[in-house]
């Protein structure tokens, strides 16, 4: 079945992406927008464009109804739904499925399997695929129990969490009693599911993940691993592939267990398997999968030269996966930033506003995925993402002086960003050798802050 | 290939049903630019026999969506928009009289039609006191958030 008509549900930088695709593929776009989004770039990329809503994402967005009846009513063939909003919401894949509209991603049900973290754990280790010690705990005794047998410190995480949502930290097993009744308490608030489970803390770790594609058929390739250990506050901020500093033989245990998770599912699109590499033991451990087209794909794209919105689209299109492991071959090395409209000099709170004048960088091997122009707005509604700015050199210090490049070409004016975090991470040794743990950016953060150290200002 | 005074008369029906604005159109060095006049969309003729929401009479939504007034360009006149995406309905049921026609006497509370979305019927209010002069929506088309449905010059 060809898709001739898509409907992008989503705004930002990913709705320019996909919209970038379907002018390659001469698939025609229309643009779900809100009120405060119709004259976006997006809106003016796309053939034509529907107001959803008020700026709320409640109101817009996140609508299930609005945005099927939307597809219908303009006779789209298929919604895209990016990452964020709706695109891991069972619900939207389900409608879709009922009123025959393509959902360009995983079945329903393949999004319920992974929404529930606990269910996920247990398929990973079904698959055979590493997890760290731990299990549900439906009450204190058997946190306690448990807790006891794994060792302190813990984490206790929410089934209804991810990506960082609902977790608590137990440094020490006597904590258990008070960290459980907070943490069911404050996941059933938040995600309407007072499921617990508990989980080894590890300490020292590395944000690995595996880019999947998978054809619904028992088709699935990985595209390669990336690196997102660079994260604020669970905000991935800069991803890079390959994961530097990393055995060979762990990154192909990696991909592996990447692409068994996603054979066991008999995954549909693509997703991405996440990984926490233990460095004290040399281990490493599912943490969950994101069925979605995800922020960081850039990087993976760069060095294969895949454009992985066109395969969700192909395989959407119910085709058989395009690609065989041994088509796939990547090429150098790739990073990409994330430039958010937050001030670090205020502890990276958002800054909304408009942009009254921006340069992106441009140059051989540097790629700019941005909705953000001269005049643009970030509205206070959404993420404060306004562009990834991606690099590709032939090895990971010929990508970093680029990157360092790009990054001082970068003007932004009317809104604060991070770009002078970026600068003075690119210039920080630590990054420069590789390799660094999730807890890095606040220990830079920490660092930087002491008068007497002076490397920051390079 | 040459185009027709019937093929234009076809191409602007079609744009005309379409909820499109404009339509550009360049062929064998012919370039043709159409778009939707300001002047009334729509003469008040009568309506199309299929005019009305399917199924039963309307269901009001749970959450109901608030009328947006905007002030129109005319001084004295207000302009309804549409505060839900969705299909739009003139009459409860087919084959029964629309809600409003022009020149009908409209209330705050007055139904001036339906909004479908995936089969929930909300009901849509003028949210003004006057009399309908404008009609700007065709029954049975998608109508976006915001979309002006209807003109009313305000009751003084």
């Amino acid at each position: 079945m060809a898709i001739r008509r898509i409907l992008i549900a989503n705004r930002g930088e990913i709705a320019a992406r996909v919209i970038r695709t379907c002018k390659t593929l001469g698939i025609e776009t229309v643009l779900a927008a809100s009120e405060v989004d119709l004259h976006s770039l997006p809106a003016r990329l796309a053939d034509r464009t529907l107001c959803i809503g008020p700026a709320r994402p409640a109101e817009s967005y996140l609508r299930v109804d609005t945005i099927v009846q939307a597809a219908l009513g303009v006779e789209a063939d298929a919604i895209h739904p990016g990452y964020g909003f709706l695109s891991e919401r069972a619900a939207l894949a389900r409608l879709c499925e009922e009123e025959g509209v393509t959902f360009i991603g995983p079945t329903s049900a393949q999004i319920d399997a992974v929404g529930d973290k606990l269910h996920a754990r247990d398929e990973a280790a079904a698959a055979g695929v590493p997890i760290a010690p731990g299990g549900p705990v439906g009450t204190v005794g058997e946190a306690m129990v448990l807790g006891r047998e794994i060792g302190a410190p813990l984490l206790l995480k929410a089934v209804g969490g991810g990506g960082g949502r609902g977790m608590k930290f137990v440094e020490r097993v006597e904590d258990l009693p008070d960290a459980f009744a907070l943490a069911a308490a404050e996941a059933g608030a938040a995600f309407g599911d007072a499921r617990v489970y508990l989980e080894r803390f590890v300490r020292h770790g590395r944000h690995v993940e595996v880019q999947i594609l998978g054809d619904g058929k028992g088709g699935v390739v990985h595209l390669g691993e990336r690196d997102c250990s660079v994260q604020r506050r669970y905000q991935k901020l800069i991803e890079e592939t390959p994961a530097p500093v990393l055995s060979d033989e762990l990154r192909s245990r990696i991909h592996a267990a990447g692409v068994r998770f996603a054979e066991r599912l008999s995954y549909r699109g693509a997703g991405t398997v996440e990984f926490l590499v233990d460095l004290e033991r040399d281990a490493f451990y599912f943490l969950e999968m994101n069925a979605r087209i995800q922020v960081e794909h850039p990087v993976t794209e760069a060095v294969t030269g895949v454009d992985l919105v066109a395969e969700q689209i192909s395989i959407a299109e119910e085709r058989r996966l395009r690609l065989a492991a041994k088509d796939i071959r990547r090429e150098g090395s790739a990073i990409e930033c994330r430039i958010n409209a937050e001030d670090p000099a205020r502890d990276f709170h958002p800054s909304p506003g408009t942009v009254h004048a921006v340069v992106w960088p441009a140059g051989e091997g540097i790629r700019v995925d941005t909705h953000i122009v001269s005049g643009a707005h970030v509205p206070p509604f959404y993420d404060s993402l306004m562009a990834k700015i991606i690099v590709h050199g032939a090895d990971r210090s010929s990508a970093l002086e680029r990157l360092r490049l790009a990054i001082s070409q970068t003007h932004v004016e009317g809104v604060a960003t991070n770009l002078s975090f970026h600068a003075e991470v690119l210039a920080d040794p630590e990054f420069e050798r590789g390799g660094v743990d999730t807890s890095y950016v606040p220990r830079f953060l920490q660092r930087r802050r002491l008068p007497q150290e002076s490397y920051a200002d390079g | 290939m040459t185009l027709t005074a019937k093929d234009v008369a076809e191409i602007m029906r079609l744009l005309e049903e379409s909820s499109f604005d404009s339509l550009s159109l360049e062929m064998d060095g012919v370039k043709l630019k159409f778009q939707r006049g300001s002047a009334p969309a729509m003469p008040p003729a009568p309506d199309p026999p299929a005019l009305a929401a399917p199924g039963a009479a309307a269901v009001a939504s749970p959450a109901k969506p608030k009328t947006q007034i905007k002030p129109a360009t005319e001084p004295g006149l207000a302009e309804v928009a549409c505060p839900l995406l969705g299909i739009f309905y003139r009459a409860p049921k087919p084959g029964e009289q629309p809600f409003v026609e022009v020149g009908s006497k409209v209330g705050e509370d007055t139904v001036i039609g339906i909004v479908e979305v995936m089969k929930l019927m909300n009901s849509v209010r003028a949210g003004v006191k006057g009399e309908v002069v404008e009609i700007l929506c065709n029954n049975g088309a998608l109508v976006e958030y915001g979309q002006i449905l209807l003109r009313v010059r305000l009751e003084a």
